[in-house]
Order: C-alpha cells, then sequence, then structure tokens
C-alpha cells in the first residue's frame, strides 16, 4: 500500500506527496515534517503572496475591458466555463433524445420511412476546445518526429550529411511560429483544395507549424546521440560483424533512445507553446481561438476567461510533460540519469 | 604454420607534437590450441595489442597475419571478451548470448539456435540469470556473459583483455577455473591479457611480459611446464612455479625500476625550492589556473 503510494507521488511528479505518505505510516515524523515545510509549506507560502500580489495589484488597473480580473474572478469563470460545457452537453443529449424519439415513431408508423440522422451542432465548449488544441499538438507532434527521426538518425550516421544540412537547421531552428504561419497558410490553401476532407484547412494548417517549430529539438538530439553512441557497444557491433540495419536497429538505436526521448519530450513541450499562436492566427477551433475570440468580442468576462486558458495551457504543458518523462524511464536502460 | 603471427608490429595515437608511441616492434607467433598470456602494466599498451589482433584497430607499420592471411577488420574466428564486459546494456543475458549465436550461425533453426544459446550460458552457470539485463548483474556475472558470448560463436582463437582484473580474488578463482576447464575440452588457442602473474601462470602454457609504454615491446618469453590441471594451492609448493614466478616478476620489476629511475631523472624537487607557508600553495593554485584556463 505505501509502496504503491510512494511510487504513485513520483510518476505523477509530486515529489511533495513523499512525505506525507511516509508521515502516515509513522516514519521518522521530525523529518518528514521538516521535509514537508520545505517542499509544501515555502511553495504554499510563495503561491498565497503571488494571489495576494495579483488580486491586491489588479485591483489597480482599469482597462478598456473593465478591472483587470482577480484570482477569485478567474475562478468563476473557471466553474462558469465548466458550467456551460455540461449544459451543451445535456443540451445535446436531449437533441439526440429527441431526433432517435421522432424517427423511432416515424418508423412505427411507416417501416420505409425515410428517416435523418443529423449531428447536433452546438457551438465548441471549453473543454472541447482543449481537446482540439490537444488533437492539434499531437498531430504537429507526429508530424516533427517523423521527418525528425529518420534525419536525425540519418545525420547522426554520416558526417558528411550533418555538415550539409548543420546550417540549414541552425537557420530555421529559431523561427518563430509566427513567420511560420502565413507560409505554410499559403501553402497548403494551394495544395490542399478538397475542402471537404476530414480535415479541416486551419487544424492542418496549426499542425504544420507546430511541426515546423518543434521538430529541431527531437532532430539534433538525435543525430547527437547517434553520433555519440559509446565505442564499446560499436565495437561488440563490428566483432559480431552485425549488418547495417541490424547496428542500426540493435545497438544504435537502443543507445540513442534516451537522448531521443529528450529530444522528443523538449518538441512536444515546444510545440504545445507554439500551438496557441498558431491557432490563434489560423483560427483552427482550440485554445488558441477561445483566447483570440474573448479578445475580439471583449465582455467583461473575456479577460478573466483568458487567464484561465493561461492556466490550462500550463497545467496541460506540466502533464504532457510529465508523460513524456514516464515513456522515457520505461524505454531507457539506464534509469539513473532521467531527471 | 603458427596460426598467428605478428611481424614488427607498432602503432601510436595522435599526431604531431600529441603522438604517442604506444607499441613498438611486435613480433608475436602462436601455435594453434596454444594457451599463451601477455603480462603488463596498466597503460602499456595491452588493450591496443588485443584491439589489433582482433581486426578492431589496424597497425601503422608491420602486419598481423591469421593463418598466413593478413588481418583487415574483424572476424568471427577471433572473439573478443573486452576488458569492460562490454555487454548491451538494453539486452538480457541471453538476448546478448543470442544476438551472438544468431550472427554467427544465421542459417540455423530457431531451436537450434536457442539450443546453442542456452547452452553456453549454462556452461558459465548463469542460466538462473538468463532474463537479467547486465545492470542487475554483479560484475563476476556480467565477466561471465561477456565469455558466454565470446565462446558461442565458437571462434578459433579466444582473446581475453584482462577478463578478470575487475573481480574479487574469490570469484577471479572460480572464473579462471571455469575458463581454463572450457579451454580443456576443446583445446580453444587462447590469448589471455592479464596483470596478475599468479593469473598466467595458472592458466598459460606461456608468458610473455609487455614492457612499459611508450614504445612497449614484447619481452622474453617464460615457458609454464607444469602440469594440468594445474591446482592453485598445490602451485604454492611447486619448485617450478616458484622460480619462474620469481623471474617474471624479477623482469617486471627491473623494467619498473628502469622507469622509475628514468622518471625521477627530470623531475622536479620539491625539496629544492624553499617552503613558505601559505605562498607554495596559491603559487601552486596559479599555475593549476594556467594549465586548465
Ligand atoms: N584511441 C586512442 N587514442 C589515443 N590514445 C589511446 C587510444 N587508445 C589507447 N591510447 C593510449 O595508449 C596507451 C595504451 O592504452 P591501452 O592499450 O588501453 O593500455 P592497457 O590496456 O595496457 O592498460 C595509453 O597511454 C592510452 O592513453
Ligand atoms: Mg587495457
Amino acid at each position: 500500500m505505501k509502496a504503491i503510494a510512494l511510487k504513485l507521488c513520483s510518476v505523477t511528479g509530486m515529489k511533495w506527496g513523499i512525505p506525507f505518505v511516509k508521515l502516515f505510516s509513522g516514519e521518522e515524523v521530525l523529518e518528514q515534517l521538516k521535509e514537508i515545510w520545505g517542499t509544501v509549506g515555502i511553495p504554499l507560502i510563495a503561491i498565497v503572496t503571488f494571489l495576494l500580489i495579483w488580486h491586491f495589484g489588479a485591483k489597480q488597473i482599469d482597462t478598456s475591458l473593465g478591472q483587470v480580473p482577480g484570482p477569485a474572478m478567474v475562478w468563476e469563470q473557471t466553474k462558469a466555463l465548466w458550467a456551460e460545457h455540461v449544459d451543451e452537453r445535456i443540451k445535446a443529449d436531449e437533441f439526440y433524445a429527441r431526433q432517435d424519439a421522432r424517427n423511432a415513431a416515424k418508423l412505427a408508423k411507416n417501416p420505409n420511412a425515410n428517416i435523418r440522422v443529423v449531428d447536433y451542432t452546438g457551438k465548441p465548449t471549453y473543454i472541447d476546445q482543449i481537446f482540439t488544441s490537444l488533437k492539434t499538438v499531437f498531430m504537429g507532434f507526429l508530424i516533427a518526429s517523423l521527418i525528425a527521426l529518420p534525419i536525425g538518425i540519418i545525420c547522426g550516421l554520416s558526417k558528411k550529411i550533418m555538415q550539409a544540412l548543420n546550417p540549414m537547421i541552425q537557420v530555421f531552428k529559431p523561427v518563430s511560429p509566427l513567420a511560420w504561419l502565413p507560409i505554410v497558410t499559403m501553402i497548403v490553401s494551394a495544395v490542399y483544395v478538397t475542402n471537404d476532407g476530414w480535415l479541416e484547412k486551419s487544424f492542418i494548417i496549426s499542425a504544420i507549424t507546430v511541426s515546423l517549430c518543434s521538430l529541431w529539438a527531437t532532430l539534433i538530439n538525435t543525430a547527437l546521440g547517434v553520433s555519440s553512441v559509446n565505442e564499446d557497444y560499436i565495437n561488440v557491433a563490428k566483432v559480431l560483424q552485425l549488418s547495417p540495419t541490424k547496428k542500426t536497429f540493435k545497438i544504435v538505436l537502443p543507445a540513442t533512445l534516451p537522448l531521443i526521448f529528450t529530444g522528443l519530450r523538449i518538441s512536444l513541450g515546444v510545440g504545445w507553446m507554439v500551438l496557441i499562436a498558431a491557432e490563434m492566427l489560423a483560427q483552427n477551433p482550440g485554445l488558441g481561438k477561445f483566447v483570440w475570440d474573448e479578445f475580439q468580442n471583449g465582455s467583461s468576462q473575456s479577460l478573466a476567461r483568458i487567464m484561465v486558458a493561461v492556466f490550462t495551457v500550463g497545467i496541460i504543458g506540466f502533464i504532457l510533460d510529465r508523460i513524456m518523462v514516464e515513456l522515457q524511464k520505461l524505454v531507457s536502460f539506464d534509469k539513473k540519469t532521467i531527471a | 604454420m603458427a596460426l598467428l603471427e605478428l611481424h614488427n608490429v607498432s602503432k601510436g595515437f595522435g599526431e604531431g607534437k600529441y603522438r604517442t608511441e604506444v607499441l613498438k616492434n611486435i613480433n608475436l607467433s602462436m601455435e594453434e590450441g596454444e594457451f599463451l598470456a601477455i603480462v603488463g602494466f596498466t597503460g602499456s599498451g595491452k588493450t591496443t595489442l588485443i584491439k589489433m589482433i582482433s581486426g578492431l584497430l589496424s597497425p601503422d607499420e608491420g602486419e598481423i597475419l591469421f593463418r598466413g592471411n593478413p588481418v583487415t577488420g574483424t572476424s568471427h574466428e577471433r572473439g573478443v571478451v573486452f576488458q569492460n564486459y562490454s555487454l548491451l546494456p538494453w539486452f538480457t543475458v541471453y538476448e546478448n548470448v543470442a544476438l551472438a549465436v544468431n550472427e554467427r550461425y544465421p542459417d540455423w533453426t530457431k531451436e537450434t539456435k536457442d539450443i546453442h544459446t542456452r547452452k553456453y550460458i549454462e556452461m558459465v552457470n548463469l542460466t538462473p540469470a538468463l532474463n537479467k539485463r547486465p545492470a542487475e548483474l554483479s560484475g563476476g556475472m556480467r565477466q561471465r556473459v561477456s565469455v558466454a558470448r565470446a565462446l558461442a560463436m565458437n571462434p578459433e582463437m579466444l582473446l581475453m583483455d584482462e577478463p578478470l582484473s575487475a573481480l574479487d580474488a574469490l570469484t577471479r578463482g572460480t572464473l579462471q577455473q571455469e575458463i581454463i576447464n572450457i579451454w580443456t575440452k576443446d583445446k580453444r588457442t587462447a590469448l589471455l591479457i592479464t596483470n596478475d602473474v599468479d593469473e598466467g601462470i595458472l592458466m598459460a602454457d606461456r608468458i610473455i611480459p609487455l614492457t612499459t609504454g611508450p614504445n612497449a615491446t614484447l619481452g622474453p618469453e617464460f615457458r609454464i611446464d607444469i602440469e594440468r590441471p594445474r591446482d592453485k594451492t598445490e602451485l604454492n609448493d611447486n619448485e617450478e612455479y616458484k622460480k619462474t614466478r620469481n623471474d617474471i616478476i624479477e623482469y617486471l620489476m627491473d623494467m619498473g625500476a628502469e622507469v622509475k629511475t628514468k622518471k625521477t631523472t627530470n623531475y622536479r624537487l620539491p625539496e629544492l625550492k624553499p617552503i613558505m607557508p601559505g605562498k607554495t600553495f596559491r603559487k601552486r593554485k596559479e599555475e593549476d589556473k594556467l594549465k586548465y584556463f
């Protein structure tokens, strides 16, 4: 039981839970209290201080949308957004129930009746928008990985190719998503003309922009990892006379996995960060569009809602990072090197 | 014809000012079925020698012949047990050995390969650890896997680079016996690198010391004509053993002394400088800084 609780704490990145678990199992009480003060007490004081400064600071500034919202207003809007979501779901359920009832009645009258089934078309709620953003970032991350991994491996294996590509990598790496977006928009609009497709154009544009910004970390880390595999392992490959393919898959890639995952982790982080900007401009129905729309039709609640989005982005980013760390631990042979 | 021949082999590393000549004019000949031990101090170039014979490195000068043909790269004919085990940490014991078996016998059926792999793991008494990863094994167990991996490829010649140096005395003794047993069974040619004279005498037919580097070369050979099986405890009373051991150690000590005197002559003796408390310390620090920054 205790072991499970401890494991849970470290997996979720909530290391501060560990002393609590130990405290309840009666392990060195004084030590644990000290530990709790350090890991929970001090941060808690910092957070409360932050909230207070925010609360009183916000009152000092009047914007065209009214006073800058304090923590209380943001919390209220969080609840409001959730309530809207629940409302919307209830409406949808009712809509489908009515539709089913109507169709059933029709069929009862005439078994050959022409029945219509339509999707509910309410506006996407905040939760829907979060999921759209997640879908977009994963799509972008997937594209980035599919490009960066093979190129990274090739760069790592061949010094010449690395030398050839390095200048371009260094130049494209620092480019902002805001610069990529117009280019991507024009190209996607020119190439992806069938608008009946199963993917929204705005979705594709956002995803590609995300990949353009996030693929570099994976590419560079993969190349670095592949080119710096421990010489001992390479010697084993030579003595066993492994074929190039076998050498790559049995020796080089496993040895490089920790670094590859470090790269993927950074990529996903960058992608998530960049996504909001991309969605704002591409009008992809995700968190970015939510922020943009709130900003545009500025009501008195808009700023508070945008702040909810800020916290949402931060918390989801943190969770994504933890997931990547756990995946990294899962595939790494040397579990000690991962922070 | 000798199985392995080295003619005037030399090897160095680096270029220009940073060049060190590690090995110089190495001449060696090994017969089939022979067990040869090379003893030498750390850093003298033993690993470099093994790497050249295995084909991982090529000599700068001279030639290495295996069955009369020049060695140009690695080959399944020469198996290597590396100094630092070099197991693949992402594979289990079984997978580490199986990888070698797969490469050596690609045409065998799955079952034959499996039986063969298990046989060699059993030979080094690691069947209980079959599915463990190297990180979960002790040093001795890792070295056993390394030996099993090399043996499973049935090489004509087994090259062992200080396979037992990192182990405690007890484990070392056991493994020495295991290696001898395996060698006695199918009389493969074996080249053992070691820094332990006793180990050499216990295991080998012939011991050749490697002089200290740079420009290390092979010294005179010492034949060990003690009858096998040799028993470690009985050896201590064996006159032949005592004599050979003394000869070799004397040779190594003389060589060590030679090196030491060579070194002290161009040493700056600290006693010659006046010692001033505090000052020397600061000066030292500045010198260090110059060196590192
Ligand atoms: N790849 C290399 N590059 C430069 N110097 C090397 C290299 N490999 C070995 N050396 C040098 O050669 C010398 C002998 O090394 P080594 O063969 O490992 O010695 P031993 O195995 O006897 O301890 C050492 O001084 C070492 O620094
Ligand atoms: Mg060595």
